[in-house]
């Protein structure tokens, strides 16, 4: 008896310990995940002068709302915003717009364009023609540098996105398509009146994946519009505090003293304050999101 | 990758008799909806490769790839001849490698727990959480970076109220820790997104595995090491060599943005070099020069791992 009860004693053990172990684990995990974004938080809130000592937790220690007000006086956060906002809005409706209509081609079998087209898109996943040539072609050639358009032309396609809706539409039924050709409708209108609202799911994925592309970028402003201080992005704004930051701390550890006297509103609290408020949006619209771009994402990568 | 190349393989492309120009003028909707994306992409993806020419010129903006002077291979020896540009190539494999080693571990491991969790709500915030990184942008995550791992921020803190060390660390100004750093910064960014697919890939495994694992008496652990890795196995695999397709993309942003002039030596990688060169020094010749090498061995690692990927994929993997 004894001998028999002793594993089975044991795996009960282990079966208990395991969900607990792995619990804390996770719970873990999650704290880390969100610990340097609350502590973020915490600095936008705490006094300039106060953040100068460092280690602000997850709470701040001195609250003061000083950031936030420089910042919400500052035009140049509000033409960045609007420059951000907009670019963002315009380059996602535009992406869909192409990208759904070509996934519906490249899904019909009869199409004859249809694998040369597919295989001219998939390599550009593949072969990039690197930096300066794009550069040369977008600032020399086609001189859209310190254009607002340097946003919006250059990011209208991305082949992982056009698979995804094309693997979706390849999930629907052959005779949805095949029934309205038979009633007469063309090409164009099965798409706009059928199939495109059906694509809904799979549209708002890739909606949220060049949403998020088009307003986390900087790079673009750094490499065409650094010079246009009209045109800058928040990201590019917060992209210079982080320089400046980098800057200024260097300064503090050499004459701490002088500046805790003078600022009290140091820039480590409005870079905070900035991405709190440039990390808002996408906060807002993420959760609603989420069951959306996990299938999203199985369908892409199972042909991707 | 390979799904494409096999499906389109299948594909009948039912030319009919009326011949192909005929039946392509039948198709003009579905021409007017994908010609012109078609020619966006030439144009934007395939037009600038044009610009490799200047990889063998002296090139000045000025006269043009017309009017400027060929100087052969000129640019690739000056190249080879630099220690700052052999140190950017070793910068970027070690980089990469560290990010696949790291980032492929984590991932698993984060979706095998994940996969035990019988409690749906607390499996959903788990992944709510642990994919929120993903979406924010790298100046946020850098900066996020920047306060944690300051000589007064929260990882010295932690380690110095844990006793491990007296003195704070000075993470970010001394080149040696640069490569972890990254390495550590990307895990927390894409643990998350990147357990997607494992766990979509463990949802199909058959349940009567396990139920069959259990009668016969293997415990969790055993069920874990003898039902859900080899479950994943495939998915792993292809991961695995996709990504060494992409040994040469070690990241630009982070790199850019965490890096400073002290730590210059571990953070410069190819691409930061092709920046600095190209538009910073305005030496386009070298600098594309630099990024062509960049694309020509990532072409040759790809098809490499493409075509072992497609073997494995009819021999072993089935």
């Amino acid at each position: 008896m004894i001998t028999a009860s002793a594993p089975r004693k044991r795996r009960l053990h282990r079966d208990i310990a395991f969900p607990i172990v792995n619990t804390l684990l996770l719970v873990l995990l999650m704290f880390v995940t969100l610990y340097p974004v609350i502590n973020t938080v915490a600095y936008s809130f705490n006094d300039g002068t106060d953040a100068l000592r460092g280690n602000v937790g997850l709470w701040p220690r001195v609250f003061s709302l000083k950031s936030y007000e420089s910042i919400l006086k500052d035009n140049a956060v509000y033409q960045a915003a609007f420059i951000s906002g907009s670019k963002t809005i315009i380059t996602t409706l535009l992406n869909l717009f192409w990208t759904g209509m070509l996934a519906f081609t490249l899904s019909r079998r009869e199409y004859v364009l249809r694998r040369f087209i597919t295989t001219v898109l998939v390599l550009t996943m593949y072969v990039n023609a690197g930096l300066i040539p794009n550069y040369l072609l977008i600032s020399k050639t086609l001189h859209l540098s310190k254009s607002y358009w340097v946003y919006i032309i250059p990011t209208m396609f991305s082949c992982f996105n056009m698979i995804v809706i094309r693997t979706y539409i390849g999930g629907l039924p052959d005779a949805l398509v095949e029934s309205a050709r038979i009633d007469g409708a063309g090409d164009i209108r099965v798409y706009w009146q059928i199939i495109f609202p059906l694509c809904m799911p799979v549209l708002a994925t890739v909606a949220l994946f060049v949403a998020v592309g088009s307003w986390n970028s900087w790079f673009d402003t750094h490499l065409y519009c650094g010079g246009q201080k009209e045109l800058h992005s928040l990201q590019y704004l917060l992209k210079m505090k982080l320089a400046t930051t980098q800057a200024s701390a260097n300064a503090a550890k050499t004459s701490a003293e002088a500046l805790k006297s003078t600022t009290m509103t140091t820039p480590i609290t409005i870079r905070c304050a900035i991405t709190v408020i440039s990390t808002v949006p996408i906060l807002v619209v993420y959760p609603f999101l989420q069951k959306y771009f996990v299938t999203g994402m199985a369908l892409g990568s199972v042909k991707g | 990758m390979t799904g494409i190349t096999r499906e389109s393989k299948k594909a009948l492309t039912p030319v009919s008799k009326k011949g192909f120009f005929r039946t392509l003028a039948g198709q003009w909707q579905l021409m007017l909806m994908s010609v012109p994306m078609l020619l966006y992409v030439l144009l934007f993806n395939y037009g600038p490769m044009w610009g490799w020419i200047t990889a063998f010129q002296d090139y000045k903006p000025k006269l043009g790839i017309t009017g400027s002077k060929w100087v052969g291979l000129k640019n690739f020896e000056w190249l080879f001849g630099r220690a700052d540009f052999l140190n950017s190539i070793r910068n970027t494999l070690a980089m990469s490698v560290i990010n696949l080693a790291f980032g492929t571990i984590s991932s698993i491991l984060l979706a095998i727990l994940l996969n035990e969790v019988r409690s749906r709500s607390f499996k959903r915030t788990v992944q709510t959480v642990t994919y929120l990184p993903h979406f924010l942008s790298m100046v946020i995550v850098v900066g996020m970076a920047q306060n944690i791992f300051a000589s007064d921020g929260a990882v010295n803190g932690l380690l110095k109220g844990l006793h491990l060390i007296k003195e704070p660390v000075f993470f970010l100004g001394e080149g040696r820790y640069f490569w972890w750093l990254v390495g550590i910064i990307n895990v927390w960014k894409e643990v998350g997104w990147n357990t997607i697919i494992y766990i979509s890939a463990m949802t199909s495994i058959d349940p009567s595995l396990y139920e069959a694992a259990a009668i016969d008496g293997a415990g969790r652990f055993h069920r874990i090491l003898h039902v859900t890795l080899p479950g994943i196995k495939s998915t792993f695999v292809i991961l695995l060599i996709m990504n060494i397709g992409h040994l040469m993309e070690a990241g630009f942003e982070i790199q850019y943005l965490l890096g400073s002039s002290v730590v210059m030596d571990w953070s410069q990688t190819i691409d930061i070099f092709v920046l600095q060169y190209g538009i910073s020094k305005q030496q386009y010749g070298v600098a594309t020069a630099a990024g062509m090498f960049k694309s020509i061995v990532a072409i040759i690692l790809l098809i490499t791992a493409n075509t072992v990927a497609r073997r494995l994929d009819e021999d072993t993997l089935i």
